[in-house]
């Protein structure tokens, strides 16, 4: 019976669809009427987006809940620091290479870390993070414990012109963290994107029908590593300075990250931006009250655990089935009927 | 005396409706049969009077008090007992230590450590042993010690016979019936129609957690009790 | 001798470790929780154990008598009113909630007492030594804590393997919906056993504070060397945590004479090497 057609795009999606073009090129224009504080603020959300959706991606649809992603952050950090620093090489290619690097560390890593499961995975990530940070402190040639800065040369090369330069890298956080959420929404729409959701849902049922879980879920760190040490080598390079201690900051890297995708609603696209909403607005609001913000973002993170497991968006998704990012095909039946399966996100 | 009393039991794991309105009752003293295929329900009706799976308020009843949403530990305490599917020992516990956990509610009766030994003596020279070394009948013992030193009123116990040799079955239900001289209820769920039969007074029948058959043990057709089994 | 010297220092270093690693290991071993905010837990007792000398004059170690029974309160209440919550929903709960727990802690914390670094401060057995045969010398201090250790574990082990409450930990361990049919309230069962895992860790919290400078951050690495001696010595294990702790404080103590950040890194290295090697550590009891 032909009389059924696969769909993906739902009404909702496709209006995001379109708004989304304009808003990006608004969020583009930036340069010509805003200040250098706010491009640096919109250039911090989207590196954080961009970090959010890649531990998501990790986590919430690969299973491996990673506390060790710092480790990515400031590996792809030093890379650039030293490729540029100390190996004299163009900052562009340079980047590419930190990206490289990151990834390539992550294949070693993930020979001892893949050994653990569940919450053992996740210190066992924690600790290399801390290997990869004391070794750091051990290189002089980065400057051991106090860590490195850019040289002005090295900030020429993108361009010697302050204000084009604050330009480009504003782009450049952008175009990355717009290109992160693409190759993610798309690898999730992929058939590697239906493993992977299978894999999450249950290892042994997917694998005995044929998904190569180790293959995948290698896949997806060693690439996830890499586009984090590539965000790595951009956050330090607006930062111009790094030391083992910021650059493995489990703090700045991966306690916002995780409460970001956990409050947004993990195992969902949309997710990671609720999360970063939230946080940039408790951030901004409550700054004179010292880390208060923390201890409350800690206490909704706990609270969403307990009370709505799947987050923000995971609570509207099973509430209105809405999606901006559809993944999931639905069959359409010629008699007007729509079949979906429950879209709720289980992990 | 009623003892238990299910109105109107229905069960669900999740989504999956296990158990549709059973009415079930159980006498002081008495020994009633389950039996039904695999996936009828017998384990289900047994939890949930256990109070393993929740279920609604009103629809266990025990000594007329509604115990549907009670917990498990909190029946031991009213006098519910369980010899669970597959014995269940405590793998790091030795068979005294199983035994004495069974206890561990510490409510009173005439069941003690002593009382079991007299009743499986075998268990007696076993008692140090890990629980996981016995062989499959004596666990059953350890299993069914570990119910009565709770001093239960109500005994479920779910598929004695499970993996055992007959020559084993046939000493565990010859236990079984000292137990019951105690005046103690017994509810089980039994494979083997016959020895259901044979050890109790009425027994009931499920198909697809719905209750097909409530009669008297003795001299039952058996052509009709493989009807409703199977749901000819 | 040196050699010596080194792995006597090493295994007294353990001790401090093993310590760590118990109320580690417990609520492990009870409810198959890894506790992330457990180093955040061990600051927490000697925050208290700060603010109870500063009030009331006692000296850290005599402190005890107050800081233990509120940090059992403390745990009892936390796995009571939260933790028991999080253990049926799958691994990520439990990893969430105790992470929103020590990210609130350290912050907590840091607003209270601010990011000064603190010590609390015994008196002269601090410094105290003694002399050994062939030249080395012991801290009388380290040796205490050593013997503090192995008192704790061997009291948990009579705890486990002679009482009634021991066997109701192990049972609920093997088989916990079996132990409900049994007539034991898990929910009370792992509040206890989570209080006495904090009564390890308020003990290992003042006597690691003692000695070594601490501040609100400091909690972090407390976990990950706790987990260190726990992976290292086997999961479920009580005398295993003790040898994985020592087995840590000896790894670090060659790192040290090396210098100061080879002791860490060392004990990071032999815990990966344990862990590519034989994952399950070396003499791992629990069933997962």
């Amino acid at each position: 019976m032909d009389s059924g057609r696969v769909e993906r795009a739902t009404k909702t999606s496709r209006i995001a669809a379109i708004t989304a073009v304009p808003f990006v090129a608004f969020l583009a224009s930036l340069p010509w009427w805003g200040d250098s504080g706010e491009m640096r603020l919109i250039a911090e959300m989207a590196y954080y987006l961009a970090l959010a959706q890649l531990w998501n991606l990790l986590a919430g649809y690969a299973g491996l809940v990673s506390v060790g992603q710092q480790a990515y952050v400031g590996l792809g950090g030093y890379a650039l620091f030293y490729l540029t620093g100390v190996l004299n090489l163009n900052v562009y290619p340079a980047f590419v290479l930190a990206g490289v690097f990151a990834g390539l560390i992550s294949i070693p890593v993930s020979f001892a870390v893949f050994r653990l499961r569940g919450a053992y995975f996740a210190v066992g990530t924690w600790v290399v993070s801390e290997v990869f940070a004391l070794t750091a402190s051990l290189i002089t040639v980065m400057g051991a414990g106090a860590g490195t800065s850019l040289t002005p040369a090295i900030l020429r090369q993108i361009s010697p012109d302050r204000s084009l330069r604050e330009t480009i890298i504003y782009f450049g956080s952008l175009a990355s963290s717009v290109l992160v959420c693409t190759v993610v929404y798309l690898l999730l729409r992929s058939r590697h994107g239906l493993a992977l959701t299978a894999i999450r849902d249950s290892e042994p049922a997917s694998a005995s029908l044929g998904v190569n879980t180790f293959r995948t879920k290698l896949l997806i760190y060693v690439a996830t590593a890499a586009c984090t040490g590539l965000i790595g080598g951009l956050i330090f390079l607006q930062k111009l300075r790094i030391s083992p201690e910021a650059g493995f900051s489990v703090n700045d890297w991966t306690v916002v990250v995780i409460f970001m995708v956990v409050i947004g609603g993990i195992g969902t696209i949309e997710g990671p931006f609720v999360g970063l909403i939230i946080y940039f607005v408790l951030r901004e609001f409550l700054a004179d009250y010292g880390t208060i913000y923390l201890i409350l973002m800690g206490a909704i993170a706990i609270g969403v655990m307990l009370l709505a497991p799947a987050g923000i968006w995971g609570f509207i998704l099973q509430r209105y089935g809405l999606q901006l990012f559809p993944i999931q095909r639905r069959l359409v039946l010629d008699l007007g009927s729509t079949i979906s399966p429950n879209s709720t996100p289980r992990v | 005396m009623t003892l238990l009393q299910t109105k109107n039991l229905s069960a669900f794991y999740g989504d999956f409706q296990a158990l549709f309105e059973i009415d079930v009752t159980v006498n002081e003293g008495e020994t009633v049969a389950v039996i039904g295929a695999n996936g009828a329900g017998k384990t289900t009706l047994l939890r949930s009077v256990a109070g393993a799976l929740p279920v609604a308020r009103e629809s266990v009843l025990f000594d007329g008090q509604p115990i549907g949403d009670k917990s498990a530990h909190d029946n031991v305490l009213l006098g519910i007992a369980m010899v669970p599917e597959g014995r269940r020992l405590f793998p790091s516990l030795s068979v005294e230590e199983n035994l004495l956990l069974g206890g561990h509610s510490k409510r009173a009766g005439t069941w003690n450590l002593k009382r079991v030994y007299d009743l499986f003596p075998r268990l007696y020279d076993l008692r140090h042993m890990p629980a996981p070394t016995l062989s499959g009948g004596q666990q059953q013992m350890v299993a069914i010690g570990r119910g009565l030193m709770s001093n239960p009123r109500l005994l479920l116990c779910d598929e004695l016979s499970l993996g055992l040799a007959p020559v084993v079955i046939r000493d565990i239900y010859v236990s079984l019936a000292a137990i019951t001289a105690e005046r103690t209820a017994v509810v089980l769920v039994e494979p083997d129609i016959n020895r259901a039969l044979d050890a109790s007074s009425r027994f009931y029948c499920l198909l697809e957690g719905r209750l097909a058959l409530s009669e008297p043990s003795k001299g039952f057709d058996r052509a009709a009790i493989t009807a409703a089994y199977f749901g000819l | 001798m040196e050699w010596l010297n080194v792995l006597i220092q090493g295994s007294l270093l353990g001790g401090i470790y093993a310590l760590f690693a118990i109320g580690l290991s417990l609520s492990f071993g009870i409810m198959r929780l890894v506790n992330i905010a457990h180093g955040d837990l061990i600051i927490l007792s000697a925050y208290v154990a700060l603010v109870v000398t500063q009030q009331t004059g006692l000296d850290p170690i005599s402190s005890l008598i107050i800081v233990v029974p509120v940090m059992f309160g403390f745990g009892y209440a936390v796995q009571r009113g939260l933790l028991n919550f999080t253990l049926t929903g799958g691994l990520l709960p439990p990893l969430l909630v105790t992470f929103g727990i020590s990210i609130i802690i350290q912050n907590g914390l840091l607003q209270v007492f601010g990011a000064y670094t603190r010590r609390l401060q015994e008196g002269s057995i601090e410094t105290a030594s003694l002399q050994l045969p062939g030249g080395i010398s012991i801290g009388v201090y380290p040796l205490l804590v050593f013997v503090v250790a192995l008192v704790g574990v061997a009291s948990l082990q009579l705890l486990f393997y002679r009482t009634g409450l021991g066997r109701a930990f192990r049972a609920v361990s093997d088989d916990a919906d079996t132990a409900e049919l049994m007539g034991i309230d898990n929910r009370k069962l792992y509040a206890v056993a989570f209080g006495i895992a904090m009564i390890f860790t308020a003990i290992a919290g003042v006597l690691f504070a003692i000695r070594t400078i601490f501040d609100p951050a400091s909690g972090p690495i407390r976990l990950i060397l706790a987990f260190e001696a726990v992976i290292i010595g086997g999961l479920g294990n009580i005398w295993g945590t003790l040898l994985g702790g020592v087995l840590l404080g000896v790894a670090q103590s060659i790192g040290a004479a090396f210098s100061p950040t080879w002791q860490i890194l060392a004990g990071h290295l032999a815990f990966l090497i344990v862990l590519i090697v034989r994952p399950s550590g070396l003499f791992p009891r629990t069933r997962d």
